[in-house]
């Protein structure tokens, strides 16, 4: 069988291609950009491969606009962006407008009474919220249930779902390609005019996905208390699903007034990725979505998170296993050194030869998964470079802690040599065509980063700037950054330990 | 066709490519939707070596990457009961514990240097290995893949990590409750010692050696049990030529007999899982379903997503959207290749609300059989599978996957097609038909994961209740050298 190798070794390449697709160049000339007068922005890539289309609708508001009261407040706009509009979803609206309108006041005499501190009467509480339900039901009798994911399902549209983050909320499906028109429609429409209708069943369902996501997983436990303990003043430190107490308060007309004041055309970025035609796409794009009203953006964000002087801590005792997580604060992503960032994750977590895989998974044998990272929660504002380790049974939080912080020295006495460099480098590029090579993915892509750096290049120029760092830049700012006054531990110490069981023994 | 004047404004104000405006639609109703564009994809080309490799070649040339994925028939299934978790090991130490030449940490020093990758894996009825590289560093990054093909050498320490991550697993199996549902579902499904439902355990594990690695790769990683395919930008006359010198003269041998494994009885009942630390129970109801090669996939599919498929389906708009009562919430006839899949629906609901939940699938069960299918969900339901049917062959690696699937399981090669054909014809009867064949509300196991004391009703008022011991076995404790 050994002979069998001695063949392999021959020449694959065939004729060397022209125009390799994944380079600016060839995107260049795929791809079309145009901003609306109402300032929607709107990005065609033509891949004709197959009679099919992807989207994203990118909207430059996630949680970081919430304030207590409103948390959560994003996420559920998101939600109800899947709930029609006043011409789908709905049996007859101008009734159902009405009936919306009842449920709303009906809502704010309740919410009153049962938050009423001084003079507080649980039986008028009761009949209010009586009241308030019997609206609801009223209301409902209008609706027809879920009709927008309805007719997309229908119409053949695949992938339909959303996302709220904390920096963006994003939107996308997949469509056949003769469907653009219904696409066009369907998706301004629901920015255009959503109807706040089945938002209190909608609240319960999201308090749902708190519980299944945060409540009831101790990471989940673990990391909502990491970043509220990290961040002192500015949103990131807020859960994106919401504290409990807003997911139970917050009403149909705070929705609407978030829509309003953020969902403006000058924070929307669409990408459209397919079998498209920006000659046919624009004039579509323009006919539907140039009718959203023209409005200027939001006053970017005043607070800023304050330095931090201590180190904070988080310890959660639990009948789980141990988890251990740590975050040092950097800048945000628009920073200079994001790219020495990039490197720094790459080299520390990706793949077998990364440093903490080889110190902790392979030669310490502590721990089962342990990487480096940034963009915690978010990336838009300075925010956290966090590391994790998932211990092997028998061994403590704290053994992780002290092999982390044995990497990260290392990152900061010796300079990385220019081979692992160089290693981090090739990766960083072969990775990049890899994440061309769906419609979806790339649509997602080009809008974020059209949204982010004003030009989709920027998902090309970051891996660019990633070439130019330099072994004294990793030193430079591994030394700046994980510093003690600028960390946060959090950990999960188990009361129920698993016994130590070192794999070597066996036969 | 509302207001063209107002639009026609709004058009000529803004319009960049000078195109006839057409009204903007009031109604969805109104829009036009031309013919789909003809699309023949294009099909990878299936050789058969002598030796009985099956090897499927698709040329695409977008990217200048090659990815190739050998499928190996027998997986977690066919493993010994005393040695379950064997073959997560080898999915592991095969690529990790190098080849007889290099160490693993050799070969993952010189694929990252290429950005490239080899990794090998391991599931419930094969085993794989496949790489993913730059077309410019094939020549280099083949040569590890065949080598770890022909020649491994699954070296202990890299067994010793393996069982470590399998440790770790065992160790954390019940930190989560939705991990805890789905693993004691499968059992009562499939039965507790089933292959399709026995999970590793630490005294399995231990059990493992290297020995039973290098058997298992020499009986089962045989020409005649395998099949390869490779897309991306390459030559397809080239690649042949190097496959056939690389694979053509491996000669075939003998293979281990395929295990039939039977599906025990149903286990009608109540089953109960404490779990502290939660807000939500994960609640499921299920029994045994159907393989897709029965005649009566299509309609069941059709059938699922009228009952659990998508945003329109009855689960998600009853429990979800109109009780409010999950976040997550679906369910169907599972129909697996080559054994039966469970019908299975699954929810998350707040523990105060955990009865209430249940009696409301309970009354979406009740109402499958009862009300199947009215004449619009039933359009709605074909309408939703045939116009999305595209996206099963959008790019030219999903219809290598697909062909390859069909390859291994021995389904025609055509199956996609017989699929769209088959869902065209199932009508409103069938669908009831086959509801009644196939949901059975009174062999239905109840399965709830969750916390007890807060509870909105007791379990018991759906039956009497047998807890579920899921305590991991300790192995006994070593005696210290």
């Amino acid at each position: 069988m050994r002979r069998l190798l001695s063949t392999a070794a021959i020449a694959f390449l065939a004729a060397s291609r022209s125009a390799p697709a994944q380079d600016l160049a060839a995107f260049e000339k795929k791809i079309t950009v145009r901003t609306l007068a109402n300032g929607l922005t709107v990005l065609v890539c033509e891949r004709p491969e197959a009679p099919v289309f992807s989207f994203f609708t990118l909207v430059d508001v996630g949680a970081d606009r919430e304030v207590p009261g409103i948390t959560g407040l994003a996420h559920m706009f998101e939600h109800m962006a899947f709930k029609g509009t006043d011409r789908i979803g709905t049996r007859d609206y101008e009734k159902e407008k009405a009936a919306l309108e009842a449920v709303e006041t009906a809502y704010a005499a309740y919410d009153a009474e049962r938050r009423r501190s001084v003079g507080h009467d649980d039986n008028k509480t009761a009949e209010l919220e009586k009241a308030w339900k019997d609206r609801i039901a009223e209301a409902d009798r209008y609706v027809v249930s879920n009709e927008f994911g309805e007719i997309v399902d229908r119409e053949g549209g695949v992938g339909l779902n959303a996302f709220t983050n904390a920096d963006e909320t994003g939107y996308f499906f997949s469509f056949p390609q003769n469907r653009l028109e219904l696409w066009a429609y369907l998706e301004s429409e629901r920015f255009l005019k959503p109807v706040m209708r089945e938002f209190y069943k909608e609240r319960d369902v999201v308090y749902e996905e708190r519980r299944m996501s945060t409540e009831s997983r101790p990471i989940g436990r673990l990391v909502e208390q990491f970043l509220a303990a990290a961040f002192t003043a500015h949103s990131y430190g807020q859960p994106v699903v919401g504290w409990p107490s807003d997911l139970q308060t917050f009403s149909a007309s705070d929705a609407a007034a978030y829509h309003a004041r953020y969902y403006v055309p000058a924070s929307m970025t669409i990408a459209l990725v397919g079998d498209v035609k920006a000659t046919e796409a624009l004039p579509l794009v323009e006919k539907y979505f140039g009718r959203l009203p023209a409005s200027p953006k939001p006053e970017p964000q005043r607070t800023v998170e304050p330095q931090q002087t201590a180190e904070r801590q988080v310890v959660i005792k639990d009948a789980s296993q141990p988890f251990y997580l740590e975050g040092y604060h950097r800048p945000a992503f628009d920073h200079p050194d994001d790219a020495v960032y990039d490197v720094l994750q790459d080299l520390l977590s990706s793949g077998r030869t990364s440093r903490l895989y080889r110190a902790l998974v392979r030669d310490k044998k502590i721990a089962a998964n342990a990487a480096g990272f940034s963009g915690l929660p978010g990336i838009k504002y300075p925010h956290l470079f966090a590391f994790f380790a998932v211990p092997t049974p028998g061994h403590a939080p704290e053994e992780m802690q002290a092999a982390i912080r044995a990497e990260i020295e290392r990152l900061k006495t010796e300079e990385v040599p220019e081979s692992e460099l160089e290693m981090v480098k090739t990766r960083t590029r072969a990775n990049l065509v890899r994440r061309l090579d769906s419609n979806q993915g790339l649509a997602r892509q080009l809008a974020t980063h059209q949204a982010r750096d004003g030009d989709w290049r920027g998902l090309f120029r970051d891996v660019e700037k990633v070439q130019k760092v330099t072994a004294a830049d990793v030193r430079r700012v591994a030394g700046a950054t994980f510093v003690e006054a600028n960390r946060t531990v959090a950990m999960i110490q188990s009361t129920r330990m698993a016994t130590a069981r070192e794999g070597g023994a066996q036969r | 066709m509302s207001r063209p004047a107002t639009l026609a404004l709004v058009a000529a104000a803004f319009l960049l490519v000078p195109a006839p405006a057409s009204p903007q639609a009031a109604d969805w109703r109104e829009i036009q939707k031309p013919p789909l564009r003809p699309f023949l994809p294009q099909q990878p080309k299936r050789i058969a070596l002598p030796n009985g490799l099956v090897i499927f070649l698709q040329e695409d040339h977008e990217l200048p990457l090659v990815r190739g994925f050998a499928r190996i028939r027998g997986g977690a299934r066919e493993e010994p009961a005393d040695k379950v978790g064997l073959t997560a090991i080898y999915g592991q130490a095969w690529r990790t514990g190098g080849t007889t030449s290099r160490t693993g940490d050799q070969l993952d020093d010189e694929l990252e240097a290429r950005g490239a990758r080899v990794e090998s894996g391991a599931g419930l009825d094969s085993t794989t290995l496949g790489w993913d590289c730059l077309k410019d560093v094939l020549d280099q990054v083949f040569p590890v893949w065949l080598e770890l093909l022909l020649h491994p050498e699954f070296r202990e320490d890299k067994i010793t990590l393996a069982r470590n991550q399998l440790h770790t697993a065992i160790a954390r199996r019940n930190d989560e409750a939705a991990q805890i549902a789905s693993r004691e579902a499968r059992k009562l499904g499939y039965g507790n010692d089933s292959p399709y439902a026995r999970v590793p355990e630490y005294a399995s594990v231990a059990a493992v050696t290297r020995q039973d690695l290098l058997a298992w790769h020499k009986a089962r990683v045989q020409p005649n049990n395998l099949i390869l395919g490779v897309v991306g930008d390459f030559d397809s006359k080239a690649m042949e030529a190097t496959l056939r010198k690389a694979l053509a003269s491996w000669p075939r041998g003998p293979l281990p007999p395929r295990v039939d494994v039977p599906v025990p009885a149903a286990r009608p009942g109540v089953y109960f899982v404490q779990k502290d630390g939660v807000t939500q129970s994960n609640i499921r109801l299920l029994h045994a379903g159907i393989r897709r090669d029965s005649p009566d996939y299509f309609a069941v599919e059709v059938m699922n997503q009228v009952f659990g498929g998508g945003f329109s389906a009855r689960l998600f708009s009853n429990i979800r959207s109109k009780k409010g009562l999950a976040y997550a919430v679906g369910g169907g006839v599972g129909a697996s290749f080559d054994y039966p899949g469970l019908f299975q629906i699954s929810m998350g609901t707040k523990s105060g609300s955990t009865a209430a939940a249940i009696d409301a699938l309970y009354e979406e069960v009740d109402k499958l059989l009862q009300a199947p299918a009215t004449p619009e969900e039933l359009a709605r339901a074909r309408d939703s599978i045939l116009n999305s049917f595209v996206f099963n062959f959008d790019t030219r690696q999903k219809l290598m996957a697909e062909r390859m699937l069909y390859e291994f399981y021995g389904y025609p090669p055509d199956f996609l097609e017989r699929y769209r054909a088959g869902i065209e014809k199932v009508t409103a009867e069938d669908v009831a038909r086959v509801a009644r064949q196939y949901v059975h509300k009174d062999k239905l196991a109840l399965l709830v994961v969750g916390k007890a004391q807060d509870f909105d009703r007791p379990l018991a008022s759906f039956g009497p209740v047998t807890t579920l011991d899921v305590t991991i076995p300790e192995e006994a404790k070593k005696a210290t050298p």
